[in-house]
């Protein structure tokens, strides 16, 4: 499966292509050492004041930067709360019935402007803002900011003002000819917060479904208002968006990311039982599909564990108890929890592992690695070798694996499997080079052996000895093949 | 403090200042004492432009971080309030506001500056939270481009790319039009105008546009950039996804370099001394700030990793003769020059100290088997090998499930080496990933593909081998020692984003037409006219100065690249770079994910 890598090494050494390495590697580290060294070594001779003349506190913020200074502040001021506050709850209490502060300093009528009120007042608004500062300096402020204070801005002059940060009436503006004039100008000023200024006064002025109509024509509009309702949280208006309109592939995406905000799991379903309907792309249908069923699957055997668990009847679950849920998992977390605790069950059975690999199509190798995993994990060393024996047509066994041995071995050594476990998948390690490798790593000396004894290599065999343990089986036997060698 | 900035061609201390002088004057208007409450986001692009001894200056005595229910008691006059345009900072503030307490005297006033740029739509919700006239002073602090060091600006725009190329929001483009503006009426108009891609379109467009609408913005300082490019970061889309490889790309990799501060793990750090035993280890991660003001940092961040050891190692030899001098020094006037030098010769031991144990942590990482076998695989994809067929390291990583990101890495970034993936190829990633990760990643890997980053290959046309010869983009002789090309800071893949900029200057890019077209998004050319008086005239020898401004995020070792082109001595060409975020392939896939984790109100 993967290249071996004896044959990665010989690539990149053959090829032309460099890899990152370190070709001087004693000497970069050594380099590193030797600054190290230096740098202790001069301890002795400049101590402690380093500290000061870093002037940073230990966590490296410089003393006096900002960051450092609210941590500062706040601290300071928190010592001194506690006993200002308990003076001050008394009386607070008896102030929490005022009416609220009525602001004498009254917006123009932006949003909501109610007709009843002149013009005038968003006139006297506009003069009394002060934000209007224009930072750049090169930008001296336009003619038009001296001009006499009009009702009478275009719509290219309006957007402009409110680019500016000023207050405009968009009251004006009663005919829809006028008012999408205005949308077209604030797009073309790529200003995503008049944009949306402009978005909102439409949304209010005019009818749903006019609105919605023109916006189709205008995506970048269209898409300032989605983002717009999506932060505002109005989910309503969006879902009735997103089914007036016409339909592109991210809008209906934006519909099944709605999923995440509900918590309850059977309202999840349910909604996501709606999604499947919704015209996606073939092949998304088919993930939201699958996802759907999943949650529908994890939902029964949920209620079904949970019961069998609590129950205390099921050896497995005393032995191991489930650590969490397993509601909205992937799936193939899911089809691990089911090789853990469902590994035996008939494929009729909705938690049984085969069921979920022929609903989902799993493929075998994704199977394989992760029953594996599951069942190298209780140690079931039997299941195990049963996922790798195939019987041909005569009856003969045949030891498989689609993930390549050499895998299923490092993860049977994750999970600590036995010596003899391990050597047996070693052996089946077809690369010799790996598997010489794997052998020797995980003390499988047997592995080792035969293979110098296959490759008639003395000299190898003679250098393991001192690798084995004195006066054991395995010193024996390399003492015999070395011997038969000889004969030989 | 910012002495750094002004090391470069351009000095950008000017720039910092007006920054500071509108904070001050913003602070003033606001009499009286004040305590400042924070967006927390804010507190590090601001420490770029002034500490707090700056604001203490003007009369703010206390700071606060935001966050729901009672704003902390204390003793000031006004209340402050430094945040970003942001719905849900609004509700946090209209919450502090309400429940402040209106019997407390003297009542305090409240002020909100908004940065970069005041909100219409958030004066309406506080407007609805019927707050809004709880603010005497509204304002905005555009704080577009911030100076990150002697050539270095950026906007620290987060989501700039996403904006743009998801969700159809040119805001952040409109920003950094406004803050080239800035830039122009402090250092001249920039008479020659490049580009390449639809933003790079836009933002030039604005930028005449404003130039055009405000007739008053002639000013008569002399031109300091020659040039200005503009490019877009859908252009090179190949570059942030491969692993950088200089010292500064590495460190920002592994562990994340925000507004100029990396926090470390502290072990590496411990003060070692005698008959302390190792008792307290400290558990909080180390901050430490890295930029040119630092000697040595300066020298070796965009050095290739390979070449940091040695020069480590050299310095260390230096600073240990210097120390071993002491012996020497007979006389008292000798001692007294000695003791003179000893601060200068503590600072460099303690930035070797700090760079030799980041080092050894990056080494640590460099030399595991998993990164190793990750950079094989970039330089495959890279070079074109492989590209159109499923691969088994990343099948492999998938199955021991690997951190997300790190796949989405490493699929976008074969899929943008073979001009899209085959529907089969495709189709088999997504199904890995969604079964493994969860199905709710369709929205993730759709966002990817809206950004063109993962894709079907439509044209049947493989492109990429094309551009990646025309382009020299991968480099079989590469010197990471003594670079003698800019593709060492990948260790043989020149950032393709890099070599427009080096082939713009010669032999121009009208030799490369072909290849232009290949890539997305118009290439032009404008200029805006000087007055006689301030047309350059060069003198010989004298190098021109071009701003680099990429659209949507730069890494740090494309910055190292043009750096070494800066150094090249027949190079001509000096570069100051800005951007709207500097990005690393993790932190730039991240900001293109679906956040999945429900909001949390």
């Amino acid at each position: 499966m993967s290249r071996a890598r004896a044959d990665e090494e010989e690539y990149w050494h053959s090829s032309k292509f460099r890899a990152f390495t370190f070709d001087d590697e004693d000497d970069e580290l050594s380099q590193l050492k030797e600054s190290k060294r230096a740098v202790n070594s001069l301890r002795d001779i400049v101590d402690d004041d380093d500290d000061d003349l870093e002037r940073v506190s230990w966590s490296g913020e410089p003393v006096g930067s900002i960051s450092w200074s609210i941590k500062e502040t706040a601290s300071s001021s928190a010592s001194s709360l506690e006993g200002r506050d308990s003076s001050l709850q008394k009386g607070s209490s008896s102030y929490a019935a005022f009416p609220k502060q009525v602001s004498s300093y009254s917006l123009s009528s932006l949003f909501k402007g109610r007709n009843k009120l002149p013009s005038f007042q968003s006139l006297s608004d506009a003069l009394s803002d002060t934000g209007a500062k224009n930072y750049a300096p090169e930008l001296r402020r336009p003619k038009a900011d001296y001009k006499d204070y009009s009702s009478d801005w275009s719509p290219k002059d309006t957007v402009r003002r409110m680019q500016r940060g000023k207050v405009c009436s968009l009251e004006r503006f009663r005919s829809l000819q006028d008012k999408l004039v205005l949308l077209d100008e604030a797009v073309a000023g790529h200003d995503g917060n008049v944009i949306t200024a402009v978005l909102i006064f439409l949304k209010r002025t005019l009818r749903r479904e006019i609105l919605f109509r023109e916006l189709e024509v205008r995506q970048v509009a269209l898409c300032h208002l989605i983002h717009f309702l999506k932060e505002t949280g109005e989910q309503k208006l969006l879902l009735d968006l997103l089914r007036l309109c016409f339909f592109s592939l991210s809008l209906q995406l934006s519909q099944y990311r709605e999923h995440l905000n509900i918590q309850d799991v059977e309202k999840r379903r349910e909604f996501l039982k709606g999604c499947i309907g919704l015209p996606f792309s073939a092949e998304d249908t088919s993930h939201i599909q699958d996802h759907y069923t999943l949650l529908e699957r994890q939902i029964i055997i949920e209620a079904n564990d949970r019961h069998l668990e609590s129950a205390g009847q099921s050896e497995i679950f005393r032995k191991y108890p489930r650590k969490a849920s397993i509601l909205n998992m992937p799936l193939v977390t899911t089809l691990f929890y089911s090789c853990f605790y469902h590994y035996t069950e008939a494929e009729g059975t909705f938690s049984s592992p085969t069921n979920l690999k022929k609903t989902f199509k799993i493929p075998d190798k994704q199977y394989v690695l992760t029953a594996l995993a599951a069942r190298a994990k209780l140690r079931a060393w039997d299941d195990v070798d049963a996922l790798f024996t195939t019987k041909n047509w005569l009856g003969y066994t045949k030891k498989k694996a689609p993930i390549g041995f050499h895998r299923v071995v490092e993860i049977l050594q994750r999970n600590n499997a036995p010596v003899q476990v391990l050597q047996e998948y070693v052996r089946l390690v077809e690369d010799v080079e790996t598997r010489l490798n794997l052998a020797t790593k995980y003390k499988c000396h047997d592995v080792v052996i035969e293979t110098y004894r296959d490759l008639k290599d003395r000299i190898q065999l003679t250098a393991y000895k001192c690798k084995v343990e004195r006066g054991s089986a395995e010193e024996e036997k390399i003492n015999s093949i070395l011997s038969n060698m000889v004969r030989n | 403090m910012a002495a750094h900035l002004s090391s470069g061609r351009v000095n950008l201390t000017a720039l910092r200042e007006a920054g500071r002088r509108e904070l001050r004057e913003f602070l003033d208007k606001c009499a009286g004492s004040k305590a400042i409450v924070w967006d927390e986001y804010l507190t590090g692009p601001f420490g770029l432009i002034a500490q707090y001894s700056l604001l203490k200056e003007h009369e703010v005595e206390k700071m606060f971080t935001l966050k729901p229910g009672r704003l902390p008691q204390a003793d000031v006059k006004n209340i402050i309030f430094f945040v970003r345009p942001k719905l849900e900072l609004m509700d946090i503030i209209t919450d502090n506001v309400l429940r402040e307490d209106r019997g407390r005297a003297p009542q305090r006033d409240f002020h909100i500056l908004f940065v970069p740029r005041r909100s219409l739509l958030c004066e309406q919700w506080l407007k609805e939270q019927g707050v809004l006239g709880s603010f005497i002073h509204r304002e905005q602090y555009s704080l577009d481009l911030i100076p990150f060091d002697g050539d270095l600006l950026s906007m620290e725009s987060e989501s700039a790319f996403k904006e743009c190329y998801l969700e159809s929001d040119q805001t952040s483009l409109y920003h950094a039009a406004k803050g080239l503006m800035t830039l122009q009426a402090l250092y001249g108009t920039i008479p020659q105008i490049f580009g390449k891609g639809d933003c790079a379109r836009h933002v030039a467009n604005m930028m005449i546009r404003m130039k055009r609408e405000f007739p008053g913005s002639q000013n008569s300082i002399f031109p300091i950039f020659d040039t200005l490019l503009l490019l877009d970061r859908n252009v090179d889309l190949l570059t942030p996804l491969a692993t950088q490889l200089t010292y500064e790309g590495l460190i920002d990799e592994i562990y994340g370099i925000q507004n100029t501060y990396v926090k470390l793990p502290p072990e590496k750090f411990a003060p070692k001394k005698q008959g302390d035993g190792g008792k307290d280890l400290p558990t909080e991660p180390k901050k430490l700030q890295l930029n040119s003001a630092e000697e040595l940092y300066a020298e070796i961040r965009d050095k290739n990793f390979n070449a940091v050891g040695s020069v480590l190692s050299k310095k260390a030899k230096i600073i240990s003769a210097a120390f071993e001098e002491r012996h020497h020094a007979k006389t008292v006037g000798e001692i007294k020059q000695f003791v003179s030098q000893l601060p200068h010769m503590q600072a460099a031991r303690s930035s070797l100290a700090n760079h030799t144990s980041i080092a050894e942590l990056i080494k640590d990482i460099t030399t595991s088997e998993d990164f190793f076998d990750n950079l094989t695989v970039e330089q495959e994809f890279m070079s074109g090998i492989d590209t159109d067929k499923v691969n088994n390291y990343i099948e492999d990583c998938i199955a021991q499930k690997h951190p997300l990101i790190k796949i989405l890495r490493l699929v976008c970034l074969q899929s943008v080496c073979n001009s899209g993936l085959k529907q089969k190829v495709l189709d088999h990633y997504k199904r890995e990933i969604l079964q493994t990760y969860g199905y709710e990643h369709v929205l993730t890997l759709n966002n990817l593909e809206k950004a063109g980053l993962l894709k079907p290959q439509t044209s049947g046309r493989n492109n990429y081998p094309t551009i990646r010869k025309t382009l020299r983009l991968w480099m079989d002789d590469v010197n990471e020692q003594n670079p003698n090309d800019i593709s060492y800071v990948y260790s043989g893949y020149a950032p393709l984003s890099v070599r427009l900029a080096q082939l713009l200057v010669r032999p121009g890019w009208r030799s490369i037409e072909e290849v232009l077209k290949m890539l997305p998004g118009p290439h032009f050319e404008e200029r805006q006219q000087l007055p006689t008086g301030l047309q350059k005239k060069r003198q010989h020898g004298e190098n021109r100065v071009t701003l680099v401004f990429f659209l949507g995020g730069v890494t740090y070792a494309e910055i190292a690249a043009l750096r070494f082109l800066s150094q090249m001595e027949d190079g001509g060409t000096e570069y100051v770079i800005a951007t709207t975020k500097l990005i690393n392939g993790t932190s730039w896939i991240k900001s293109l994910m679906e956040k999945l984790e429900p909001a949390p109100f």
